[in-house]
């Protein structure tokens, strides 16, 4: 079936099978920075933004997706690039497996509470797994992201 | 998940026609459990196009659509001010966000599961279940029944309540499901459910009445609650924890809600 997806504010027809999940079809279609994880919902490297949510695309159906508007990590590349700096700076990289879906969920954390308490970050990214950091370099350079206004 | 068909109805008749024309057709809401619990499905039934993502305040209570998404849910002030934040604050334990925004509140009762960390709390919350073909049904009536996986959820209304509350759940990791959890709220009277036996969660009854009746609720009366509680609850061993541990938890969880909610 064809399914229209706004991706990355580009209009795009897709088609897919009625099984076939949003990830399986980002990355046949070389949206790449969508990584696969678990696949079930359980990892977070997954997620993509719909209507500016995060979701896991893993589990989200494409066919439930139809007509909505998808942010990949190129979507938001200026404010990758912000919080990539914070990163670096904080030693918060390491494999970057986890960095385009971390980048995506801070994005939307800074969109929904630009505030965010240290409580509130931890909260928000919960569902974010990195295998590498231990976490406590990465919340350093998301505080510093979220407080950066220039 | 093998689907030959995914098909949005343009009215809730046409999904339940549907759903029950053939066993292997599945409604589907967020679809995350879905993933993990069907192989085989004939037609997939989307309530997508039914307008059935709401919440809306009534004088006396709060009506919410089947396919409202958790988050939706934890982050809406009306939901927030039902008992002191209770069901927000359980929601809020539910893995990450980002599932919470696929989630829906109808599959996380449709699905009964027996972890749920929702259902305790809406069996204390005086929660209504609306059925397409069945009409209303309380709660507790729809955990004790079985067969509705054939008929459709529109929607659920929760009274107004702003009693004192207390919810907890006991997990190995944030991202794992509950050992146990443990729901309760207070205003004149107590209402105390427990989830992850690891069977389904229920009302511990006898306790309730035992609290409801007596004049004052002393350390005395706290102790001899837990012992009754122990004895209603069908607490046992799975991969996740021990019975022995569960009645521990109990114990321990047990006696702090009830001090908090009478304090
Ligand atoms: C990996 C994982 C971990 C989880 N951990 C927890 C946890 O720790 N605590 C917790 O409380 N929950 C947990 N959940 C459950 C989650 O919160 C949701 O309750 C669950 O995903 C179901 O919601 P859904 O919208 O995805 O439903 P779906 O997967 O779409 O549907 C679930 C079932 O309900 C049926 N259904 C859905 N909507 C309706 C309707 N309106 N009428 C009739 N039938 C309907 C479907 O046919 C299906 O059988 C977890 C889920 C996953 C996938
Ligand atoms: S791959 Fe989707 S959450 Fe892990
Ligand atoms: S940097 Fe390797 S998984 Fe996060």
């Amino acid at each position: 079936m064809k399914i229209k997806l706004n991706v990355n504010q580009k209009e795009k027809v897709f088609e897919v099978e009625p099984n076939e999940y949003l990830l399986d079809v980002l990355r046949r279609t070389h949206y790449t920075s969508v990584r696969r994880g678990c696949d079930n919902t359980g990892c977070g490297v997954c997620t993509v933004l719909l209507d500016n949510k995060p979701v896991p695309s893993c589990s989200l159906l494409a066919v439930k997706a139809d007509g909505h508007e998808i942010i990949t990590v190129e979507g938001i590349q200026e404010e990758a690039d912000k919080l990539g700096r914070h990163f670096g700076d904080e030693g918060a990289d390491q494999c970057g497996f986890c960095n385009p879906s971390m980048a995506l969920t801070v994005y939307s954390l800074k969109l929904e509470n630009p505030k965010a308490t240290d409580e509130e970050i931890n909260q928000y990214l919960v569902g974010n797994l990195c295998r590498c950091t231990g976490y406590v370099a990465q919340h350093d350079a998301i505080k510093k992201y979220l407080g950066d206004q220039s | 998940m093998n689907v030959n068909e995914y098909v949005v109805v343009d009215h809730v008749e046409k999904a339940y026609q549907l759903l029950n024309q053939d066993k292997k057709n599945q409604i589907i809401a967020g679809g995350a459990w879905l993933k993990l619990s069907v192989k085989e499905v004939n037609k997939l039934i989307s309530l997508d196009h039914l307008s059935l993502n709401y919440i809306k305040e009534e004088k006396d209570f709060i009506e919410i659509g089947a396919m409202t998404s958790l988050r939706d849910l934890e982050m809406n002030s009306v939901v927030n001010d039902l008992d002191h934040g209770l069901l927000s604050l359980a929601i809020s334990k539910i893995m990450g966000v980002t599932i919470r925004n696929l989630a829906s509140i109808g599959g996380s009762i449709m699905g009964k599961f027996s972890f749920s960390d929702i259902l305790p709390v809406l069996l204390v919350m005086d929660c209504k279940l609306y059925f397409h073909h069945r009409g209303e049904m309380n709660i507790e009536d729809f955990m004790n029944t079985r067969g509705l996986e054939r008929d459709v959820l529109t929607h659920i209304k929760i009274k107004k309540q702003n009693r004192k509350s207390f919810f907890k759940r006991v997990a190995h990791t944030a991202l794992d499901f509950s050992m146990i959890n443990i729901a309760i709220v207070y205003d004149d009277s107590f209402m105390i459910s427990v989830g992850s036996q690891p069977g389904m969660a229920m009302l511990c009854k006898e306790t309730m009445s035992y609290l409801n009746e007596t004049s004052e609720v002393t350390e005395e009366v706290i102790k001899e609650a837990v012992i009754i509680a122990l004895n209603e609850l069908n607490l046992s061993s799975n991969l996740r924890a021990s019975q022995s541990y569960r009645e521990v938890l109990v114990k321990t969880y047990l006696k702090r809600g009830i001090r908090q909610v009478i304090e």
